[in-house]
């Protein structure tokens, strides 16, 4: 016979403030089962779990119930008391009356009813609840960082140093990211490369971090502690050990029409190809999509050039499968397609440039080695108008509802690089709000307007025209109620920013979670910024939400302090709530097995005794030890044979039924 | 029809005497015309086996318990059938290396209650004739065309391709009509959700309960059903409600989803004509649309969509968005 208690928390006024609690402990003490029943105003205090001690101890509960706050708060803490007070910590269920009822509710009658509802399902669980054990697993002591931008840099090398092995997979063919495009960094004006070359070469010379350059993510198995992911280390066409990097073939090359997708496309380059004077590992890569010898079979002369005879046509993708413990995610993000957003006439006009355009325009490995030029004739122009906010805090669907945050920061910087370096130009700023919430940011705004003379105008941009080999725009102009119509060389865009698409897949093949704009979930928003919420997934710079450089950095340290911490553990004690399946209902039908995200799930041949009759069966057995319990096969068996514990098909028809009563 | 009878007699002969199989699975004379019924056959038996416009039914799920025993059984399979079997060997309920699948050509089987509403009362026998059946009553001769009489899925036949048969007997015959299988689920769809709740609950409601849909469903091939599993909790709930034929079926439905070849058993053998395959159909439509054209125990290897994961699958509020359009 079972004794179960029950705990009704007020969470100050949280609970007690929308649920009447004295009617709540009146109520479940009618309930079958029910021993004893009360209510204090924070059962997670000291005094709290005293209270479920001693009721523990006084009355001999078998069981309990705590209605509280989300078990996500606080299972682990009354988990710990019950243990504590020498009860299975499997034999404590929450019932969420919380964020499940009085927040959401105002009615205090209501309210209250669906709580003592709400206790009473959980009181039908528990009352079916068995003890459980967990037992424990190894971890894998190297990390696996997905992406090779600042972010997934400086996460690497906090690990590194700290002495863990780590992985850095990048899909580009070097590492540096959206970082080594910039051209100058806000808002002390350093050289974006000077700063981020010294730690690119960090990590590819680090002897803890692997780079895996010009490769993707081909699948993720396993759990916390105990991943499994296959890369894919797709064809270079250029021996890696070979390559000196020396270029020449690059120069060689004939094939001139490829678009330098580090130069946003603004220039050409060579099929084969390094992206940058700076890149690490500094290989050539053939993107075979646009190599003549791969397209018609002719060529091959960077092979004739090649001393090295580094070149390898024949390469073929290589698939390097490797245990990890802990995954880092940093994709990245990259710029929206402003071509959407019609009246700013982008891709009509050569003149009209993203924000990421213009910066590589700027710098003096760009597309004109640094001099400020209108990309359509090549004329130096007179006034630039930078729009912001394009696709940015626009809940008119074609844009993004967030603020990309970095905009207001860097259209501030292009406007004082601009006026520092050609002060004959005169720069127009179109913003809705000027956001500078940093160290030293507001004062370096201050300084565009004050010191640089930039024109800033509160209003949008209604229309961007070409007339006359120059362009129109009109916008208006809210402090002065007015309609602007000027005449500029060039217009730049800022774009809202967004997610890398690689991430969603990603994402998917690790189970973790993504939000409605594609940004990665946190654990907690405030309290675990940087852990996802599946174990061992770790979020690391803009994958997570936008942000700038220092806060990319301090939250890939913060990330890579994750990552260590959970490293350093000798032993992760598993989840106890693991599947098990019932043989003599089981239709060996494989369907589970295919379901199962760590393969935990076997087929055997086994000799069962079915009601006295003696027959041999394909069954389904589960490894408790790789099982992480999501429950996956349970809803997947034909037969009901599979069952998790802790949330067996009786437990959860036991809640419905005392909620349906 | 008789010559084609003797042609998967003689084959099935052949085959035994070769030793591919110790028996045959069939079919056997019912106790009328119009309803043979699964048999099996050995070798000096093969005379009695039956293959008419009334064979329809659907072979495969007697494999299971057939392909436990000791030998090989040779099983004749439609069509249509071989999907299912194809299903069963893929979910390993059929042993395969115990069966030899031997694929019969087929030109639609016949419906004895579409004949009955057309007024065939008192029926003795039917043979077939140039497109026609003909009844032989207590009233004297009712001809009937073919057509007219074919079993509603055999109106919208998926075609002459059989799925993991071993060999298949060729054997020219007539091409039958190829409806849109899709078309009553589609109107169902259009319904409002009350006027397809009364349709449903009209239908379900004749629903005496008796099990042949389960029974007869390759598909509902479990050890144990949940139906049957007091521990399940499941059976209990389907009693509770006053309307406890809707949850059976669509609890049966859930099941099936994803598994289920069309084979469209459950409506043939339902003693109260409740069109129950709109319910798999509408499954099957489902996963079509969103997870790309599916067919059961077409593919060995292919991964069943409501069983597998990819990227590309489409996100969980498709549901909420299909439910609002």
């Amino acid at each position: 016979m079972q004794k179960i208690g029950v705990f009704v928390c007020w969470c100050g006024s949280n609970i007690a403030g929308t649920v009447d609690v004295g009617r709540v402990v009146e109520a479940v003490r009618q309930e079958p089962g029910v021993a004893f029943a009360a209510d204090y105003q924070y059962m997670c205090s000291d005094s709290g779990q005293n209270l479920i001690k001693s009721a523990v101890k006084e009355h001999g509960l078998t069981g309990i119930v705590v209605c509280s706050c989300s078990p996500r708060m606080h299972e682990a803490t009354f988990k710990k008391t019950a243990a504590a007070a020498g009860l299975n910590p499997y034999m404590v269920e929450i019932a969420n009356i919380r964020e499940h009822c009085s927040w959401i509710h105002k009615n205090m009658e209501e309210a209250t009813e669906k709580a003592i509802v709400l206790a009473r399902a959980a009181i039908a669980k528990v009352l079916k609840d068995a003890p459980l054990t967990s037992g424990t697993t190894e971890v894998t002591k190297r990390a696996l960082v997905i992406g090779g931008g600042i972010a997934g840099i400086q996460t690497a090398l906090d690990i590194a140093e700290a002495g863990f092995a780590v992985d850095i997979v990048e899909k580009q063919p070097t590492i540096g990211g959206r970082m080594a495009q910039l051209d100058k960094t806000f808002p002390t004006l350093d050289c974006s490369a000077c700063i981020l070359t010294p730690k690119m070469v960090d990590a590819g010379a680090n002897e803890n971090i692997e780079l895996f350059t010009y490769s993707e993510v081909e699948s993720v198995k396993g759990f916390v502690g105990n991943f499994t992911v296959t890369i894919r280390k797709k064809a270079r066409s250029v021996r890696a050990d070979l390559c000196t990097g020396c270029g020449e073939c690059t120069e060689k090359c004939p094939s001139r029409k490829t678009k330098n997708e580090f130069n946003m496309g603004m220039d050409t380059r060579g099929a084969i190809y390094i992206p940058y004077a700076q890149a690490v590992p500094k290989i050539a890569v053939i993107d075979r999509e646009h190599c003549l010898h791969f397209k018609t079979g002719k060529c091959g002369l960077c092979e004739r050039t090649c001393s090295a005879k580094a070149i390898d046509f024949a390469q073929e993708d290589e698939l390097v499968t490797r245990n990890y413990g802990a995954i880092v995610m940093a994709t990245g993000f990259q710029m929206i397609d402003p071509s959407g957003f019609g009246e700013f006439g982008y891709g009509k006009s050569k003149d009209v440039l993203t924000s990421l355009e213009f910066e590589r325009l700027m710098n003096a490995a760009g597309p004109t080695g640094g001099h400020l030029v209108c990309p359509s004739d090549g004329r130096h122009p007179k006034h630039i108008v930078f729009i912001q906010c394009v696709g940015s805090r626009d809940t008119s669907g074609c844009g993004k509802p967030y603020c990309s945050k970095i905009c207001c920061m860097y259209t501030a910087k292009h406007a004082i690089l601009v006026r520092d370096k050609y002060p004959d130009v005169s720069v127009t700023v179109f913003y809705i709000d000027v956001r500078t919430p940093g160290k030293n940011f507001d004062e370096f705004y201050r300084r565009a307007v004050e010191e640089y003379g930039v024109q800033y105008v509160k209003g949008m941009v209604g229309k961007v025209t070409r007339e006359g080999g120059r362009l129109k725009v009109q916008g208006s102009d809210l402090l002065n109620d007015r309609q602007l119509h000027l005449e500029a060389d060039m217009v730049v865009l800022a774009a809202a920013i967004e997610p890398d698409p690689t991430a969603r897949s990603v994402a998917s093949m690790l189970t973790a979670s993504i939000d409605t704009n594609g940004f990665m979930t946190e654990a907690h928003p405030k309290l675990r910024p940087v852990e996802s919420p599946t174990a061992g997934v770790f979020l690391s710079g803009v994958c997570q939400g936008p942000k700038d450089i220092p806060e990319t950095v301090a939250q890939a340290s913060a990330c890579a302090a994750k990552v260590i911490g959970l490293l350093c553990k000798q032993k992760l004690v598993n989840n106890a709530c693991v599947a098990s399946s019932d043989p003599l209902l089981c239709n060996g039908c494989s369907s589970c097995e295919k379901v199962c995200p760590y393969g935990a799930i076997t087929y055997e041949e086994r000799e069962l005794n079915d009601k006295g009759v003696r027959r041999t069966a394909r069954v389904a057995v589960v490894n408790e030890a790789v099982c992480q319990g999501c429950g996956a096969c349970t809803v997947a068996c034909p037969s009901g044979a599979m069952d998790l514990k802790g949330f067996t098909n009786q437990q959860i028809m036991a809640e419905v039924d005392a909620i349906c009563r | 029809m008789r010559e084609l009878t003797n042609a998967i007699c003689a084959r099935a002969k052949e085959l035994l005497q070769s030793g591919a199989a110790g028996r045959v699975l069939g079919w056997a004379p019912g106790e009328f015309f119009y309803d043979p019924t699964p048999g099996v056959f050995s070798e000096g038996r093969l005379n009695e086996l039956v293959y008419d416009g009334f064979t329809a039914a659907n072979l495969s799920k007697y494999c299971i318990a057939e392909s436990q025993k000791e030998g090989k059984v040779l099983v004749l399979l439609k069509p249509c059938d071989s999907y299912s079997l194809a299903q069963l060997v893929k979910e390993h309920r059929v042993k395969r290396e115990n069966i030899y699948a031997l694929g019969i050509p087929c030109e639609g089987k016949l419906d004895m209650r579409k004949a009955r509403a057309k007024g065939v009362e008192g029926a003795l026998s039917f043979r077939e004739e140039d497109g026609q059946v003909v009844f032989e009553t207590l009233y004297g001769e009712v001809r009937l065309a073919r057509e007219e009489l074919l079993l509603e899925r055999c109106l919208c036949c998926r075609g002459r391709e059989y799925a993991g048969v071993d060999e298949t007997l060729e054997y020219a015959l007539p091409e039958l009509p190829k409806r849109d299988r899709f078309q009553k689920v589609a109107a169902l769809e259009e319904q409002t959700a009350q006027e397809r709740y009364a349709f449903w609950r009209g239908e379900l409601s004749k629903c005496i309960r008796c099990n042949a849909c389960r029974n007869v469903c390759p598909a509902c091939s479990c050890v144990q059903c949940v139906f049957d599993n007091p521990q399940s909790g499941v059976a209990a709930k389907a009693n509770s409600t006053e309307f406890e034929e809707s949850l059976f079926h669509i609890i049966r439905a859930w099941h099936v989803a994803g598994r289920c070849t069309d084979c469209g058993e459950c409506s043939r053998v339902c003693p109260q004509s409740i069109p129950l395959h709109l319910l798999n159909r509408k499954f099957i439509k489902d996963v079509n649309e969103l997870y790309g054209e599916y067919q059961a125990g077409a593919d060995p290897a292919a991964r069943p969509p409501l069983v597998n994961y990819t990227p590309e699958d489409p996100e969980p509020s498709a549901v909420l968005e299909r439910g609002r359009a």
